[in-house]
């Protein structure tokens, strides 16, 4: 344990972003080819595939950052 | 009455949350093999982890839901809970109080109860603070399986047992340390969770002042997008409240009681590394809590926008011919958010209430271990095994909020008690902090009768209300009421009530030596904090800058 050192917090928040932006993304992707018989309001604007975006960006860049 | 439908990849993101938070859980298991790393996170955190953990702690679900409703039912006012009715507050800890609390290496603040008084009125307090954090985390519980079941069709059992397993299994692991990393996490999934919601109503709506503009057109009598200029006139605002309720009732005593002696918020200060970081801890946090209004109050108004559009097709659910506020952010999520974004919608909710839970039984498991089972039931306990009651009273913790959770669905109206109980326990509590860390002749007797009739007078005016007995216009000293407003004034009663009976006693029975009291009172206490770092490094500049945000918003939305 002694010459283990812990992860910072950073690390874990990075990853959790990266995982669930990332599925946000392809969820997006898969929507835009396969549009739902229902869909919500402002969907033309595509906000899976940019916030899933930005949330990747951010997670990864908090993730390479602390990484080691 | 379901509002929000989830598709594969939501149950995905949810199921991928689960498994973090457990995973971080087992890692923190190692770094976790002494009492101090269980309580206190190993006092090895940054200003920043234990800020963000510090203003997360209060962040809720519950809140969330609570505030988004509220602004719904009485406009930009309920945007003084995040400015005026936590900021100075926050400052104030971090600045003055802080170092008295660091620097004497407690535990919890009814330790600092009994060092700067006496063991009496450190178990008084111990004993109020354990029985409220099990209600309220047994009631958040009720109140989270309530919502998942309203909004999303689930089980209710399922859903709080799920939950409380979770909750049980990863702070049992490693204490305050896993309970602030989920903390974190569920900061950053509230943001990118929500936020978006504000986003896309300003987008579908136009612009924040189409936003004003259209509840003023709609709202004439009545001002939802003011924060001051009504409040001379309590009838001209939505919450029906007079600016001197607002200053004393929640700028002053509910706030500072909260922020400043609520172990629950205190407790992720205490895991700081140094003085300074834990004096940045609320400093830091303030920037971040002045920011949640751009999520919570902004959806209230594009909520009350929307509704007041027939061609929007919005409105908010009603139970039983009675409007469900508490519905406005959830329908807001499923009406802007796609599958994969309506999971993470939903993620970060059900991080807030974990994380809130989590935050509860820290506090309790801390506060059971150290100020009730070692001051009173084992005082020769080793640190092995206060490590070992730490976790064994967080697996009981939990039990006891399914129990807590249990009562509450089959008594819904204590849900309406819940609300009262931070004015019974922190309103008065922050009278005898306030006066023993500025005043040093006040007694340990003073201080003890001061805190039972200021909780006894505020659970009476309570009840008196509740019942009847008590107008409320006499508390208020005002012709128009509101529950908001009843709560404002009746911690301003509590508190002068509770200070009143302290000064009183102090001025008979007998003081604590001045020697026993350095470093617990301002003015015995030596003062020369950070001065040698240069002036943009101190918490002071921060607090500074602080208060001119806090000043500037104010006037913005006056």
């Amino acid at each position: 344990m002694a010459d283990q050192k812990m992860k910072p917090i950073w690390y874990f928040v990075g990853l959790i972003l990266m995982a669930m932006g990332g599925l946000i993304v392809l969820s997006g992707i898969y929507q835009l080819f396969n549009p739902p018989a229902v869909t919500t309001v402002l969907a033309q604007t595509h906000p899976d595939i940019w916030w899933g975006g930005i949330m990747m960006l951010f997670g990864g860049t908090m993730y390479l950052k602390t990484r080691k | 009455m379901q509002a929000i439908g989830l598709a594969p990849v939501d149950w995905i993101i949810i199921g991928v949350y689960f498994a973090f938070v457990l995973g971080i859980g087992m890692y923190l298991r190692k770094f976790t093999s002494s009492k101090e790393d269980f309580f206190l996170a190993g006092r090895k955190n940054s200003s920043w982890v234990a800020g963000i953990a510090f203003l997360s702690a209060n962040l809720g679900a519950l809140e969330l839901l609570g505030m988004t409703g509220n602004t719904f039912k009485y406009g930009m006012y309920v945007a003084h809970f995040y400015w005026i009715g936590a900021i100075p507050a926050m400052l104030f800890l971090g600045v003055y109080m802080m170092p008295f609390y660091y620097s004497s290496k407690i535990n919890s603040i009814p330790g600092y109860l009994k060092l700067r008084f006496d063991e009496k009125t450190r178990v008084l307090n111990g004993i109020s603070f354990a029985i409220m954090t099990l209600l309220v985390s047994g009631i958040n519980l009720y109140a989270m399986a309530l919502v998942l079941h309203t909004f999303l069709g689930w089980n209710w059992d399922y859903s709080m047992w799920a939950s409380a397993i979770t909750v049980a299994l990863y702070v049992a692991l490693s204490g305050l340390m896993s309970a602030i990393f989920t903390e974190i996490i569920q900061f950053f999934l509230i943001w990118f969770g929500l936020f978006l919601v504000s986003i896309l109503g300003i987008i579908e709506i136009g612009s924040l002042k189409e936003i004003i503009t259209r509840i003023n057109e709609v709202s004439t009598q009545v001002s939802f997008t003011t924060l001051w200029s009504t409040s001379s006139d309590p009838t001209k605002n939505g919450m029906f409240i007079h600016w001197s309720g607002i200053v004393l009732g929640l700028g002053f005593v509910l706030s500072f009681g909260y922020w400043t002696t609520d172990f629950l918020v205190v407790q992720r200060a205490f895991s700081a590394k140094d003085l300074r970081a834990a004096r940045m801890t609320p400093i830091l946090a303030s920037f971040f809590k002045m920011a949640l209004p751009f999520i919570v109050i902004l959806a209230g108004l594009i909520a009350i926008v929307l509704s007041d559009d027939p061609r929007s097709g919005f409105a908010l659910l009603h139970d039983g011919g009675t409007v469900n506020y508490d519905s406005a952010l959830p329908l807001l999520i499923a009406r802007y958010y796609p599958s994969g974004l309506a999971g993470l919608g939903v993620t970060a909710l059900l991080a807030g209430f974990m994380a809130g839970q989590a935050g509860n039984i820290s506090a309790f498991n801390t506060v059971w271990t150290y100020d009730i089972y070692k001051s009173v039931l084992n005082r020769n306990a080793t640190d092995a095994h206060l490590l070992w009651m730490g976790r064994v009273s967080t697996i009981v913790g939990v039990v006891l909020s399914l129990v807590t959770a249990y009562w509450a669905k089959s008594f819904p109206s204590i849900m309406d008690y819940m609300q009262a109980i931070f004015s019974w326990v922190n309103a008065p509590l922050f009278a005898t902090m306030l006066l023993g860390m500025f005043l040093w002749w006040i007694t340990p007797n003073g201080a003890f009768w001061g805190l039972v009739t200021g909780m006894l007078s505020s659970f009476l005016m309570y009840m008196g209300v509740k019942f009847h007995w008590l107008a409320e216009s006499v508390m208020t000293m005002s012709g128009v009421q509101s529950d908001m407003a009843t709560n404002f004034w009746r911690a301003w009663w509590a508190w002068l009530i509770c200070a009143s009976v302290t000064i009183t006693v102090s001025t008979f029975t007998k003081k604590k030596p001045k020697e026993e009291l350095v470093g617990l009172v301002k003015g015995l206490t030596e003062e020369n904090l950070d001065r040698h770092l240069p002036f943009v490094r101190r918490p002071e500049f921060y607090a500074l800058i602080s208060l001119i945000v806090l000043i500037v918003l104010n006037i913005l939305f006056w």
